[in-house]
């Protein structure tokens, strides 16, 4: 083995940028077109979709038939990763239960997630209910931004006026499969508004950009798009970014610390190269951390210095703290009458075709804020698992000839039997509001564990409360009723000793919050600009600095908040500031 | 682009099928990485092509329980006017390497398999596949319906209920089955609503998002 020494690069970048998903690749897009001289650091390998996507591969292209055994969404997902990765721990405290999920890829997990682009609305910035903090900025001040993406990204959807859930600039959207039409009615007659989707695909040519296609309807924007027809930022950021010959990528670059000075100043960051297993550190006037709400936080905890003895950014003592996820928690059944139904082509896009945003008033209800749904179902390309409980359907319904039979079976009639149910299947999710709390939090292992590059690991705890809980039986009711509404034929619902099907936290990959804004320094690591209050020349512009997350996907906020710091880092370095 | 021409520039537009994707050169070099390779499969990492090729190396059922597993996917999943049957469809070999790639589904394989041959020893005298096509019927009879199998034979209704999900997800995501089934997706197309004939079908034609 060659002899271990610290590589110092002698070069100083305007710009290091850790990460290179969604916050990193905006940050690094904006800066580099603008002309500052960035280096990118990504802990996965480089990903591009178009050489790189399984896209329009069939289930028999996999030796497991798509089975998700290597990647946690399917053998064609995107993701190079998941919830385990190999050498890269992290520990739970008092036996709670966080699962971390980690893309090590260029553009991170924007190459794999649904494209569910919602903006957050007034309220979720500035709750009225005084259960959590209000952020430091307003909807109005981040509208802009969500602007800017919408036109620079591009988002299909429809004007709906719904304040809670901010309108955007949109293409047209996709129309409705058959099953979402009965999820419509049967949703309606609940009492639950559906509207149609917003998904950050491109159903028509984005105007101005001439290096993305069309989407070509093939729904499978799990995999990534060799057109670049939905957003990865991968494809939409980093790739083009790299094109103005201002950003610079290294790959398997995973970052150990923020370095600063003996002012506490940052004056670049170290990383071992996965590869080679050496040490390197490269010099910056600027450090941008993009590397998720859980790494971002881990780097500036494992950042000690005489200057920053708490952590960098954390003389608060906030970094890693008010962590949340989504709640998820979901059902599912099939429809009788669509039994033997008609075959056609009704892939459609890889984003949700419709969804419902949240409809009530909590005053009445038993917990605070709300949830939306996501629906499913229809006519998708056989893989595994496909027909699996067969023996719980096909006793259910009569079978050709008006009889009912047995469950189960074997045969010419099982097998017609599979035919028959094909297509027939409803799912919904719900996605909702986790209360960001301090005691749910994360933090370098007190008792020393250490990944596999020695860098020191997270240790996670993270509990639910009754709050999430009862939302999660809300879910089930709200779920139930709908079902039942629309002649679905489904299995008992989840009840108390699941708590409702409420998924673990870290399930729904939203995780935000454990590097928070704000305007008190005190109770705060960044100010309303992403910049932390201890050290002008860093900023973070992933989901950590969220404040409280609405139940709207992380994503698009997480874009308009990096285009939002980049701009900022660009007025400041014209007065010299950073 | 739009839609042609971002099918033309994957290769899609003008060809009718076939042109793989990832043929095409990429038109720009990818940025310098710290290991200055890439990997031999695109979209692959490396530990999943090693991971692969080691399972595939392996083997896991013996001459015996594939046979078994033959005889069994084809009373499963048989031929019938619209197509082949589960072992005309490699589902056998599909089930030998998902067992080692899931682990989780060896033991109960294995051990079913073996609870099978079991009880038709007690009471036919001979392993399963060596039964008469009655009798065989007559087993299977007992485990595959588990709403009135009897409760001593829990341990074979869990076993069928696995082989036949496991018979169902390599039939119908193999090319045959997937033709059978009528999907009719995967290839590039502009989704334009439910068809007007099917709206009809459901009553479905003013119900609007």
């Amino acid at each position: 083995m060659e002899e271990l020494q610290i590589k110092k690069s002698t070069e100083t970048y305007d710009v290091v940028v850790v990460g290179s998903g969604a916050g990193g690749g905006m940050a690094g897009y904006v800066l580099a077109n603008a002309g500052v001289k960035v280096l990118m650091l990504e802990a996965g390998a480089y990903f591009d979709p178009k050489t790189d996507s399984h896209q329009l591969k069939w289930a028999w292209e996999s030796a497991r038939r798509g089975a998700g055994t290597t990647r946690p969404f399917g053998d064609f997902d995107a993701a190079y990763g998941g919830w385990e990765l190999e050498g890269e721990p992290y520990t739970q405290k008092d036996g709670t239960e966080f699962a971390w999920f980690r893309a090590r890829m260029l553009g991170g997990r924007t190459n794999h997630w649904g494209r569910i682009s919602l903006r957050m609305g007034p309220e979720d910035f500035k709750p009225k209910d005084g259960l959590t903090d209000p952020w430091p900025i307003t909807y109005d001040e981040l509208k802009p931004y969500y602007d800017k993406v919408d036109r620079m990204i591009g988002i299909y959807g429809t004007v709906e006026n719904i304040e809670s859930e901010p309108d955007g600039i949109f293409l047209p959207p996709p129309k409705p499969r058959l099953n979402e039409l009965f999820i419509k009615q049967g949703a309606t007659k609940a009492g639950v508004k559906v509207i149609t989707g917003r998904g950050s695909v491109l159903t028509e040519a984005l105007p101005n950009n001439k290096d993305r296609g069309a989407c070509f309807y093939c729904g499978q924007c799990g995999r990534s798009c060799k057109v670049y027809g939905d957003f990865s930022a991968s494809s939409c950021l980093v790739i083009p970014a790299v094109k103005t010959g201002n950003l610079k990528v290294i790959t398997n670059a995973m970052v150990r610390e923020v370095i600063t000075n003996k002012d506490g100043v940052a004056t670049g960051v170290s990383y071992v190269n996965k590869l080679d297993l050496q040490e390197y550190q490269v010099n910056a006037k600027t450090v941008i951390l993009g590397a998720s709400a859980g790494e971002s936080a881990r780097i500036l905890l494992n950042s000690k210095s005489a200057a920053h003895p708490g952590g960098l950014a954390n003389s608060s003592g906030v970094v890693g703290k008010y962590l949340h996820d989504s709640t998820g928690s979901g059902a599912g059944g099939f429809l009788p009458q669509l039994m033997d139904r008609k075959r056609y082509n009704e892939d459609g896009v890889g984003s949700v075709h419709i969804y419902s945003p949240w409809w009530l008033d909590n005053k009445k209800l038993n917990f605070p804020r709300g949830y939306h749904i996501e629906y499913g179902g229809g006519m998708h390309m056989p893989s595994y698992g496909f027909g699996g409980g067969i023996q719980d359907m096909n006793g259910a319904v009569p079978g050709r000839d008006g009889k009912k039979k047995d469950g189960g079976g074997y045969g010419a009639g099982l097998k017609d039997d599979y035919r028959r149910f094909y297509g027939t299947q409803v799912g919904m999710a719900g996605r909702g509001t986790a209360i960001a709390r301090a005691d749910n939090y994360c933090e370098i292992d007190p008792n020393g564990v250490v990944d596999k590059y020695g860098i020191p690991v997270l240790r996670f705890n993270y509990k639910w409360t009754n709050d999430e809980i009862n939302q999660a039986k809300h879910m089930q009711e709200t779920f139930e009723e709908i079902l039942h509404n629309m002649g679905a034929i489904y299995g008992t619902m989840q009840g108390k000793d699941t708590n409702y099907g409420l998924e673990a936290p870290g399930k729904i990959i939203h995780e935000v919050g454990t590097v928070r804004m704000g305007d008190d320094p005190k109770k705060s690591a960044l100010n309303k600009w992403c910049q932390a209050h201890d050290c002008k020349n860093l900023f973070v512009v992933d989901a950590a600095p969220f404040v409280q997350q609405g139940d709207k996907n992380a994503t698009w906020t997480i874009l308009a908040l990096s285009m939002r710091t980049a701009e900022y880092i660009l007025q400041e370095r014209k007065k010299l500031n950073v | 682009m739009n839609r042609r021409e971002s099918l033309k520039a994957i290769g899609l537009g003008t060809l009718s099928t076939g042109l793989i994707f990832g043929c095409k050169p990429s038109d720009k070099k990818a940025p310098e990485t710290a290991d200055g390779k890439t990997g031999a499969v695109p979209g692959r990492e490396a530990y999943e092509v090693e991971r692969e090729d080691k399972l595939k190396a392996e083997k896991f059922f013996d001459d015996h329980e594939m046979a078994t597993i033959t005889v069994l996917a084809d009373i499963i999943i048989p031929k019938d006017a619209h197509s082949g049957s589960a072992s005309d469809a490699k589902v056998p070999e599909f089930i030998e390497f998902i067992v080692k790639d899931i682990p989780s589904h060896k033991l109960p394989m294995r051990g079913g398999l073996k609870w099978l041959d079991m009880q038709c020893l007690n009471r036919y005298g001979n392993t399963f596949i060596k039964c008469s096509s009655s009798q065989k019927t007559e087993m299977l009879d007992q485990i595959a319906y588990p709403n009135k199998a009897k409760a001593e034979m829990a341990q074979g209704v869990a076993f069928f209920n696995r082989m036949r999900d496991l018979t169902a997800s390599g039939f119908w995501s193999s090319e045959m089955g997937t033709k059978d089934i009528g999907y009719a997706g995967n290839s590039p197309n502009k989704w334009m609503g439910v068809p007007a004939d099917v709206l009809k079908q459901y009553g479905m034609e003013n119900v609007k998002i």
